[in-house]
This record gives structure tokens, sequence and C-alpha cells, in this order.
């Protein structure tokens, strides 16, 4: 079926919702894989962080010092001064919406303390974090999509996005299959958004939704565009062990600690300031280096959450959730015994490229593909650097979801829409009728479970050139074997095998682009740590990563991209110590 | 250990009725159900469908019917369900396809009650003030994750496909009793109709569903009142 809208938003997340608001005299299309509030932003508890200063003074540009200090200097700084200064209009804009924060005595947005946030730049913790409960995210998508019922954003629900359209250089549209009829559907339109979130689940410890495959990441790569930064992967220092459940940083916002096998909290012997509340890649590289020197706990591979110490009641009012999650998954009770927990697959820094109006750039240049925008975890503009710090991803959706629905409702006043390609969705039915036929007799599901693994064991806290050769090698057979993947449900209706095995090509393709990044990255800069190359190295690496795809795993191409600097003395690159 | 998972199946390509399928299944106690289902698609029948998405709770895609109660998937360990588990779709839903249930009629619902904040007022430069004691009266309704487990629950539905729901008082609450909101007499107003609030019998099944804890059969009794005694001030 062909359909045609001013504008099409794939995903309905924060950043999603966030552009729709901007569009009120358009016709928008918001296309969901899920229903709009099982979108993963529902998961995010802890907060979004706004210098508003309603508990202590604060001010954006020491949120933008800690913001640029804790990407390891590979933020762009101009996108990070946009994002802390319009966090506070934005963070206004969600309560004007109807956001229930958590409030002050006298009656104002409560804000709590998160890692790697700082005032004066770097002299103690501050309160940043504004919060409702935790369940911020949760809240966020909630108010969004409440106010986009009130706008009447019209939705399509449960349909997968397979491929993005472009005639001549230009984004024209996306084809979509409705996951409960089967049908292909052609969304022919002047401005195209990705707000697709990110892929924790090439992991098989992660904190991430069923739904987090990288579907944006991968359609826009197969249609040439580079992938940026994407060995920059944040693993969150407290997954629930095994389970991979996130339990948040607000508990040690709120004065939780880590505590090793013996006893120990040991944190405070690595970084004297911030102590538990040090940026997370050094909190996670921390626990894996406490488990090396044999302090986990009974010598297994995890340590200790402890909140025990703040009391009964505080961890009511303040951490509900998260002590529903031990409970119930572990069977631990966080008010009488400490919590166990290991770093868990997180967040992508890395993604499509963007300009700060969200328009997506697709080299070394700047040059913007018209038409096409990326915003929220799927892109990259690049605000975190190397390492996000806690509470900033959801500034960013808002910030720049915002930011791509401004930009997106000018460019279609000014702009008629680009034909269509001849056969929109030959290259789509083709692949489906690939999926549906084949008779390879391979596994979507062992494939994928063969990835996750090799990703732990090699391209996760610590890397080297050995492990990363090692995951390259088997992500190279693993997609020759998917083209042998065969499906037992050969129905139209409610497809799901059919969406697994779609989605496992995203993840394969994010994964191989990783990898190409983190191989070629001889440093360690914020969350990519090599141990064959322990040192930051400004000299040759304050640049980001563009990798381009190739005819297979092996041959990715990389080019590399100036890091954007700003004047200020104050953010010029220095070693990092908290 | 090893379960026997019952689950009643339906492909409307295939079938023309529903059927019980049955699978044994090894799995750890401190499996969620959720797990298990996972282990079926993924090793014994690529054709068994659900939904699922966050696996933790927390986004409202799985509610289904586990040993006749409505339950999420990933929020019911395997030690909890004994040594034979049967799941069905809910009830009060039509059937798409095996678990995956028809959610539309209930988001149209959740939309009619006007489930976003109502203000007439121009908006401040910075945010509007709410005391904790106003955020706290309608704190549980915030909980909600839109799963239907309770709507599904609930036999004033069953009998009656037509009336609002639980889930949609619950989410009226929320803004009803919210101090920045203007539109409580508009909701109070829609749900006093014949297929608004007095449906409920207070059969409390849809408190007993909610995942999240939300004592929905108290917000729907409150909601009575403030009809009653003309908003939620005087309830
Ligand atoms: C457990 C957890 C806790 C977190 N806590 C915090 C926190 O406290 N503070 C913070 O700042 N950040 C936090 N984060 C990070 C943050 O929540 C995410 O980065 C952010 O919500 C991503 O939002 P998004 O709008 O980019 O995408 P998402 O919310 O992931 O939404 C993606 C959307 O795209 C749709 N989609 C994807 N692929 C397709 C396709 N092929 N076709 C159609 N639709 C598609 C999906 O249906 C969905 O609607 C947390 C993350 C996790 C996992
Ligand atoms: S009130 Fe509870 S059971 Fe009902 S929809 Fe909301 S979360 Fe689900
Ligand atoms: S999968 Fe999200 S609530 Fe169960």
């Amino acid at each position: 079926m062909y359909q045609k809208f001013d504008v099409v938003i794939v995903g309905s997340g924060g950043a999603g919702l966030m552009a729709a608001m901007q569009l009120p005299n358009a016709s928008v299309a918001v296309l969901t894989k899920v229903y709009p509030t099982r979108s993963h932003t529902g998961a995010a508890q802890g907060g979004v962080a706004a210098a508003l200063g309603n508990q202590e003074e604060d001010h954006w540009k020491w949120h933008m010092y800690d913001t640029v200090k804790g990407g390891d200097y590979l933020v762009d700084q101009p996108a990070a001064e946009i994002l802390t200064r319009e966090a506070i209009d934005a963070v206004y804009e969600l309560e004007h919406r109807g956001l229930p924060f958590n409030r002050t005595e006298d009656g104002r947005i409560d804000q709590r303390r998160f890692g790697g946030h700082t005032r004066n730049y770097g002299e103690g913790p501050v309160r940043r974090s504004c919060y409702a409960a935790d369940r911020t995210g949760h809240m966020i998508l909630q108010t969004m999509y409440q106010n986009a019922i009130k706008n009447e954003v019209r939705f399509f629900n449960e349909f997968l996005v397979l491929d993005l359209l472009v005639n001549d250089g230009q984004a024209c549209g996306v084809v979509a299959l409705e996951i409960r009829t089967g049908e292909i559907h052609t969304f022919h339109a002047k401005a195209i958004l990705f707000a697709t979130g990110g892929y924790g689940r090439a992991w098989r410890v992660t904190s991430n939704a069923f739904a987090c495959m990288g579907d944006g990441m991968s359609i826009a790569y197969r249609r040439g565009v580079p992938l940026q930064d994407m060995e920059m992967y944040q693993f969150h220092p407290t997954g629930i062990y095994k389970v991979g459940v996130l339990l948040s940083e607000a508990a040690r916002g709120e004065g939780g600690k880590l505590l090793n096998g013996k006893g120990e909290y040991f944190m405070e012997r690595y970084m004297p300031t911030l102590k538990d509340l040090a940026p997370r890649d050094i909190v996670s590289r921390c626990i894996v280096q406490e488990i090396k020197d044999g302090n986990g706990v009974d010598g297994k591979d995890y340590v200790y959450l402890d909140v025990r110490h703040l009391g009964a009641e505080k961890i009511a009012e303040k951490l509900p959730d998260i002590t529903d999650f031990a409970r119930n998954y572990l069977g631990v009770e966080p008010i009488t015994e400490p919590v166990p927990i290991q770093p868990t697959a997180h967040y992508a820094m890395g993604g499509i490229p963007t300009d700060t109006d969200a328009r997506v750039v697709i080299d070394s240049q700047w040059t913007p593909m018209p038409g096409f925008y990326a915003a929220g975890e799927v892109a990259c503009v690049s605000v975190h650097g190397a390492n996000r710090l806690g509470t900033n991803s959801l500034v960013d959706l808002i910030v720049f979801g915002r930011r791509a629905g401004k930009h997106m409702a000018q460019f279609i006043q000014e702009n008629d829409f680009a034909p269509l390609p001849e056969h929109p969705e030959d290259a789509s039915r083709e692949y489906i009728d690939h999926l549906y036929s084949s008779t390879g007799g391979e596994s979507a599901a062992r494939i994928r479970s063969e990835l996750q693994n090799e990703m732990i064991d090699n391209v996760f806290v610590e890397r080297t050139d050995k492990g990363l050769r090692h995951a390259l090698d088997e992500i190279a057979g693993l997609q020759e074997a998917y083209q042998n993947v065969q499906l037992q449900d050969k129905g139209k209706t409610f497809n799901t095998e059919l969406v697994e095995a779609v989605e496992l090509r995203f993840l394969l393709d994010c994964s191989e682009a990783t990898i190409h990044g983190a191989l070629a990255r001889t440093e360690s800069r914020g969350a990519h740590f090599r141990l064959d190359y322990e040192k930051r190295d400004d000299v040759n690496w304050l640049k980001h990563t563009l990798a381009y795809r190739g005819t297979q795993a092996h041959d990715v191409r990389l080019d590399y991209k100036d890091v954007i600097l700003i004047e200020d003395p104050i953010f010029k690159p220095k070693e990092r110590k908290y | 250990m090893n379960i026997l998972v019952r689950i009643k199946r339906y492909d409307p390509e295939r079938d023309a009725k529903p059927y019980w399928d049955e699978f044994r299944v090894d799995v750890e106690p401190i499996d969620r159900l959720l797990d298990t289902l996972n282990t079926i698609k993924w090793t014994m029948d690529g054709t068994l469908t659900y939904r699922r998405s966050c696996a933790h709770g927390v986004c409202g895609s799985d509610a289904m019917r586990i040993n006749g109660r409505n339950r999420l998937a990933c929020k019911v360990l395997m030690r909890d369900v004994g040594k034979k588990v049967t799941i069905e779709p809910m009830l009060g839903y039509s059937v798409i396809k095996d678990l995956v249930i028809d959610m539309d009629r209930f988001f149209d619902k959740y939309r009619s009650i006007k489930p976003y904040l109502i203000t007439h007022d121009n908006e401040p430069g910075t945010e509007r003030l709410q005391s904790p004691e106003q955020r706290a009266i309608y704190d549980e309704g915030t909980k909600c994750i839109l799963c239907g487990a309770c709507t599904g629950s609930c036999p004033s539905i069953w009998g009656n496909p037509d009336w609002v729901g639980p889930a949609s008082i619950v989410n009226a609450h929320r803004f009803i009793f919210d101090s920045r909101d203007q539109g409580g007499a508009e909701r109070l107003n829609l749900l006093s109709n014949k297929d608004g609030v007095w449906r409920c019998r207070t059969i409390f099944n849809c408190a007993d569903a909610c995942p999240r804890n939300i004592p929905v059969t108290d917000l729907i009794e409150q909601v009575k009142r403030a009809i009653v005694y003309g908003g939620p001030e005087e309830a």
C-alpha cells in the first residue's frame, strides 16, 4: 500500500514523540514496531539532567564541562553547549506538558545527584538530575504519548520499517512491514526522522529491551550512510547478576555503594573525590579489575551494590522499582542484603552522524542527506563522545528530538516531495520472500546467541587486538550462516519469527561496525578500553570514526572526522581524574 | 527442573478454533516465564507467538493469563508456577494469534478519557509549582504501564465490552487528582455516563491483576466519590 505524509517519524520513544510535538501543522505519521508506550524510553529510571539549580547553585556551563570531560573529550563541544543550555527549557516543557516530577518542599522540581555531574568544574557532586521516582523514562514516555493523543498524531503501531528510500541522494520515504497482516507498505515523505533507539541486544548481558536491535543504524548503513563512533559502547556498572536488568545509578546517587567480596567499599580507592559516582566507564572497569584481582564475591565474576545503610524508608520512597527488581529476579532483599551486580551492555554513544539540527550527515565534510534526520540513541551528534553520563540520554532525546521536529517543520515548508525511486518496494519484498522461502535449515536464534556470546567475550569492557579479530571472523561466519536462516512460521499474520530474523540482520550490521571501529582505534578512551593500548592518544585519535559498509564483514571502510572544540580553555582536553 | 507448559494456540490462517498445545521444557527456578516461552520459540516451535519487549515488567507488552490469572510473563518466575503451567491469551480481548490480543479497543478507551493535562492558563517561565503532598495524591496512577491486565480480568468487561474499564479510570484519576489539571469536570462528566465508573461492581480482580501494585479498585472508588461530590476536592 502507498501512503503520503509530509513527515514520517520512525520510532515512538522519547526522541520520536518529542519531534512529533513540534509539527502541529504538518501531516505526520509515526511508525513503531511496538505499541508506543512499549518503547524502550519507558525503562529509563534515574532522571533527566538540567542545571535548574533548584536545590543548590548550578550552571549549564558546569553541566557542559561534565559532559565534555565525561565523554573523554570525544564530544563535539558546540553540540554539548546546545544540549546543556536547552536542557533547562526542555525540562520545563516536559513539566508544562504534565510530567509528574518529584517535588521539593517549596513545590519545585526535585533534583538528585548522578554519576559524573559536578559543581564548579569537578569540585564535588551536584544535584542536577530531575526525576520522577525511579521511573523517569516511563513518565517521559507516558507524558509524550499523552500529548501525542492530544495533538491527534497518526500512529502506525506494530509496523516494522525495513528500508529507507533514497532517490538521487535525497531521502524520500520508507518501506515497512505491517506485522499484523504481513503486508508491505510504502510511505512517501518529504522528511524522515529515525528515532529507533540502540542495539544493546548485541550482548548477552544487557539492560536493553528485546526491541533494541539497531534497526535504524543498520538501515541507514545499508543505504551508504556511515556509522559514527560505534566502538564507543557503554557498559553500565550495575546490571543484576546474570540477568542484566539495570539497577539505576540513582541507587548510588542516593548514597548506595559498591562492595567487593572482601567487604571493602572499593571505589574510594580508585576515585577519591567522586568515588561511586565516577562516570560509568571508569566504574565498570574498576569492577572488572576487582574481579580480576580475586575480589569478586566468592571468587566469582560479580560484586555487590549495597544500599542497606539508606534505610527502609528512603529505599521505598526513592528506589521502589529497583528494589522490586532485586526481589523479583534475585530473591534478594536490598533493605537487608547487598545485591549481586555485574556490568551490563547499556547504551550506544555512536550511531548515525548528524549535525545539531539532527540532519544526517554522510561524510567527514558534514554533507547532509536532504530529508533525512536522526535523533535519540540511534543518532550521534556527538554529545556523549566516548562515554555518556547518566541522565544525559533523556536530555539528548528531548533537546535533539525537539530540534529535529523544528527543523523538519521548516524543511517541509521549503521543499516539495522528491519522487520515489522506481520499484521502491522491490528490495524489501525480495528480502522477505527469501526469508520465507529459504530451506537452508539455519536458526536465527542460534546465530543471535552466538553473536551475543562473542560480543561479551571479546567486545566488552576490555578489548584486545586478538579478541577483536576473533570477533570479526566470527561475525563474518555468522553473516554467512544468516543467508541460510529458515523460518518455521510461514504465515502472514503476526509473524514474530520473521520479525526476529529481520532484526538479527540489523544486529549483525551494528556489531560489524562496532568491531571495526574498535580494532582500528589503538588507544583507550572512555568506554573503549584496549588492554594493548592503555593510554589515551590525543595526537592521533582525537577524532570520530566513520564506518562505511562494504560487501562483507571484513571490508568495511573507515574514515575519520575532526572533533569540534571551542576556544574556551576550560574545555581543553586534559587527563580525566575524579 | 522439567515443566509441562500448556499453551492455548490459535493461528487464524490455519486453525478453525483455538486448541491446547503442550511442551516439556527444562527450566531454572529463577527463569522468568518469558524465558521459558523464548526457549520454546527458539528451540522447539518457531511459530509460537507472543509480544514482549523490556523483559522486566515495565513496558506492559506481555500480559497473559497464567494459571488462570492475568500476569506479565516477564515477572513470573518458574519456581512459582508449579510443575505444570497453563498459559492463555487474556479474556475480554479478541485474539490475533496465539497469545497476541488486539489492544486497539483498549487504547481507544484510554484515549476517550482525555489522558493528558488540560490547562487553560498561560504557562509560567519555569515549572508550575506543586507540593510533595499534592504530588503524592495521584502518584499511584502514574505507575500504570497500560498492560491491560486489570481490564482483562474484569467480569464487567467480559459482560459488557463497551465499558470503559479499570485501566482508563486509573488514568483518568491520575489527571483528575493532579492539582495542575483543569479538565477534571470534563472527565468526571464522561465517566458518569452509562459506560463509565458505575459499571464497576467492586470485585477487586483488577487490583489483584495489576503488576504495578496499583490499588485499582480504590482509585475507581475515589473517582466515584468525586462524581457524587462534584469534584476531587470535595470527595
Ligand atoms: C534500563 C535503562 C535505564 C536507563 N535510564 C536512563 C536514565 O535514567 N537517564 C537517561 O538519560 N537515560 C537512561 N537510559 C537510556 C535511555 O533510556 C535511552 O537511551 C533512550 O530512552 C532511547 O530513546 P529513543 O527515543 O532514542 O529510542 P527508544 O525509546 O528505544 O525507542 C525506539 C523506538 O523505535 C521504534 N523502532 C525501532 N526499530 C524500528 C523499526 N525497524 N521499525 C519501526 N519502529 C522501530 C521502537 O518501536 C520504539 O518506538 C536508560 C536505558 C536503560 C536500558
Ligand atoms: S492499572 Fe495496572 S493492570 Fe491496569 S493497565 Fe495499568 S498497570 Fe496494567
Ligand atoms: S516484556 Fe515488558 S512488561 Fe514484560
